[in-house]
C-alpha cells in the first residue's frame, strides 16, 4: 500500500533528521518507534540544550550573585515564560515546575485536597483514567472520607456526558479527568466538562499528559482550575513536568514540600512562605531539564501544533484502515474525536507475544494494560497492543507495522 | 538421566542451528505449544506467578528423591521459555535445583526475557523453582 501524506503540512523526512535516536538499528532492522504515548524521542536541540547547560551555565539558581548563577536563573525563568505562552496562562507565576504529571496530581491531592475537601465531598474521575489520576484520589478519600465516583464511558471509549450531568451535584467538589486517553486516544470534551463542573461550584483538574504534543492549549479559554503534564511526552527531558493552576487557588493552597527556596523567612518559632511560584518549588529544582524544556517547546512551536495535528491525523487514519484490514484485528477505542493512538487486539494471540515478535523486527510498541487496569476491566480484556504515533513517524513505518503483524500472525497462527 | 548442565548444553546446541530470529522463535513457540496445558485446578492463586502482562503457573511434586515441575502461561512465547526451564530443572534433586547456575538463556540470546522481571514473571518463576528446591531439600534432610 502506498500513499503520500501532504507535504504541505510538514516534511517528516527532514524532521526525522533532527532526532538522532531514529537512526538506531534494533535487532538488525531500522528502528520503528511507535511507543510515543509512553515517551517521545528528543530532537537534537533539546539534547544540545541539556549538555550545553552543563558545559556553559551550570550554577544554582536564584539568590546567587555571580555571573553563572544569574545566567542559570535567567534561563530557568525563560522556560517558565515560554510555558506560560505555550499554554496561554494569564500569569507567569501560575506555572509551577514539578517532576511530571504524577507529581502534579499528587501535589494537588496533598495540598488542595487535604486543605479544602472534607468528609462526604465527591471527586469525579472517568473510567479511562491512568492509575496516576486514580490512586492519589483513593489515598485522599481514605484519609479525608471523600467519595470517589467514576464517570462511565461507552463502548467506543467516550465519556457518557448524560451520566456526568447526573453525577454533578452540590456535593461534587473536584472533577479530575484526562484530556486525551493514553490507552484509547480519546479526546475528551474538557471545555464542556469544565463548564458544567463550575456550574455546580466544583474545581477542575485536567491531566494533559497525552494532549500537549497534539492539541492546542489555551488555559484562559479552557478555564480549568489545574492542568498538569510531563515534558518528556512533549519532546522534552524526563523528570520535568508542569502544573498550571489559577493564581487565587495556588495562593490559597498550603505548600507541598518544605525546604529551601520555598520560604520567605525561617525562625525556629515560625516560617513564612515564599510567594508563587516558588512556594511549591522546594529545594534545588531540576534546573538542567527545566532549561532544556524550552528547546522542546520552541521546536514544537516552530513546526506548529496545527501542522503536527493534521499530519498525525493522516497517519492515524491511514494506520487505522491498514490495521483493520488484517483479519482478526480489532481496534479498542473508536471515539469520534481521537489522536494518534491505536490500541488493538488480535484474535487468539496474547499481546505480549505480539510485542516480543514486533521487537524482533525492530518495531517498538507497548503491550499490556497501559496503567489503566480499570479501563481494561471495563472492556473485559487483560491488555492491548498499542501503537502511538508522533510527528516524526511515517507511512512507510506504518506499512512496516502492518507487515510485522502479518508475520506475527503467520508465526502464531 | 542427564544433569542440569547437560540439558542446558543440549538446548544451547539446538539453538545454535538457527541462524535467524524467526526460526529461533518458531522453535520456542513450538515448544510452548507442545507443553501440556496445566489442568484448570492447578491454575490457582497459590500457583500463579503474576507478571505485569502475562501469567505463569507453576506446581512442584516430589517422588521422595527428585522434584518435578509442571508449568503453564497464557502467552505462548513465555510458555515456550517456561517449557525450557521445566526441561532443564525438572526431575532433579532439590539441592541441585537450588544451586543450579542457569546460563543457557544468556547463551541462546534470550536473556532479555529473564531480565523483564515485571512483564512476564519468568525471573520470579526461576526464583520460585529454586525456592521449591531449597524447601524440599530441607524437608528431605
Amino acid at each position: 500500500m502506498t500513499l503520500t501524506l501532504s507535504n504541505e503540512l510538514l516534511n517528516a523526512t527532514k524532521i526525522r533528521e533532527d532526532f538522532p535516536i531514529l537512526n538506531e538499528v534494533i535487532n538488525g532492522k531500522p528502528l520503528v518507534y511507535f511507543d510515543n504515548a509512553a515517551t517521545t524521542q528528543k530532537p537534537r536541540s533539546v539534547i544540545t540544550a541539556l549538555s550545553g547547560y552543563y558545559e556553559h551555565t551550570n550554577a544554582n539558581i536564584h539568590r546567587g550573585i555571580h555571573h553563572l548563577a544569574e545566567k542559570a536563573t535567567a534561563e530557568f525563568e525563560a522556560t517558565r515564560k515560554s510555558i506560560q505562552t505555550f499554554m496561554n496562562a494569564r500569569l507567569m507565576e501560575e506555572i509551577i515546575f514539578t517532576y511530571g504529571t504524577t507529581d502534579g496530581i499528587n501535589l494537588i491531592a496533598q495540598t488542595y485536597g487535604r486543605s479544602f475537601l472534607k468528609k462526604g465531598d465527591e471527586i469525579l474521575i472517568s473510567t479511562m483514567e491512568h492509575h496516576s489520576n486514580i490512586v492519589p484520589w483513593q489515598m485522599l478519600c481514605e484519609e479525608k472520607g471523600c467519595v470517589l465516583r467514576i464517570i462511565p464511558i461507552n463502548d467506543a471509549g467516550e465519556i457518557l456526558m448524560d451520566s456526568y450531568d447526573n453525577m454533578l451535584t452540590e456535593r461534587t467538589k473536584l472533577v479530575s479527568v484526562v484530556h486525551v486517553s493514553n490507552t484509547l486516544g480519546t479526546v475528551n470534551p474538557v471545555e464542556e466538562i469544565t463548564r458544567k463542573a463550575h456550574a455546580v461550584g466544583a474545581k477542575v483538574l485536567i491531566d494533559g499528559a497525552q494532549a500537549t504534543l497534539h492539541l492546542d492549549l489555551d488555559m484562559q479559554a479552557l478555564d480549568c482550575d489545574f492542568y498538569v503534564f510531563s515534558m518528556h511526552k512533549l519532546l522534552g527531558p524526563t523528570g520535568m513536568g508542569i502544573l498550571y493552576g489559577k493564581k487565587e487557588l495556588l495562593d490559597a493552597m498550603p505548600p507541598y514540600r518544605g525546604g529551601g527556596e520555598m520560604i520567605k523567612e525561617v525562625t525556629f518559632e515560625k516560617t513564612t512562605y515564599n510567594e508563587l511560584p516558588y512556594k511549591f518549588e522546594a529545594g534545588t529544582p531540576n534546573i538542567a531539564d527545566v532549561v532544556a524544556s524550552k528547546a522542546a517547546v520552541d521546536y514544537v512551536q516552530a513546526i506548529g501544533k496545527s501542522n503536527i495535528a493534521a499530519y498525525e491525523n493522516q497517519l492515524l487514519d491511514y494506520a487505522t484502515d491498514a490495521l483493520q484490514s488484517i483479519q482478526g484485528l480489532k481496534v479498542v477505542g473508536t471515539a469520534a474525536n481521537k489522536i494518534s493512538v491505536i490500541s488493538f487486539l488480535m484474535e487468539g494471540i496474547h499481546h505480549q507475544d505480539i510485542g516480543v515478535l514486533l521487537d524482533q523486527q525492530g518495531i517498538a510498541v507497548r503491550t499490556g494494560h497501559h496503567c489503566t487496569q480499570p479501563l481494561m476491566q471495563r472492556f473485559g480484556i487483560p491488555g492491548t497492543t498499542r501503537a502511538s504515533f508522533a510527528v516524526y513517524n511515517t507511512i512507510d513505518e506504518v506499512d512496516r507495522l502492518v507487515q510485522g503483524l502479518y508475520k506475527v500472525k503467520k508465526m502464531l497462527g | 538421566m542427564m544433569t542440569i548442565n547437560e540439558v542446558q548444553d543440549e538446548l544451547i546446541e539446538d539453538f545454535s542451528l538457527f541462524d535467524d530470529w524467526e526460526s529461533k522463535y518458531e522453535y520456542i513457540i513450538d515448544m510452548g505449544k507442545q507443553l501440556a496445558t496445566l489442568k484448570e485446578e492447578f491454575k490457582s492463586e497459590e500457583n500463579i506467578i503474576k507478571g505485569c502482562q502475562s501469567r505463569v503457573w507453576l506446581t512442584a511434586t516430589t517422588d521422595g528423591d527428585n522434584l518435578a515441575f509442571e508449568a503453564d502461561s497464557d502467552a505462548i512465547i513465555v510458555k515456550g521459555l517456561v517449557s525450557m526451564l521445566v526441561k532443564v530443572l525438572s526431575g532433579h534433586k532439590p539441592e541441585d535445583i537450588a544451586k543450579a547456575d542457569l546460563y543457557f538463556m544468556e547463551r541462546i540470546g534470550l536473556h532479555q526475557h529473564l531480565a523483564q522481571t515485571r512483564s512476564n514473571g519468568l525471573a520470579s518463576m526461576v526464583k520460585q523453582m529454586k525456592t521449591y528446591g531449597l524447601a524440599y531439600q530441607s524437608i528431605n534432610q
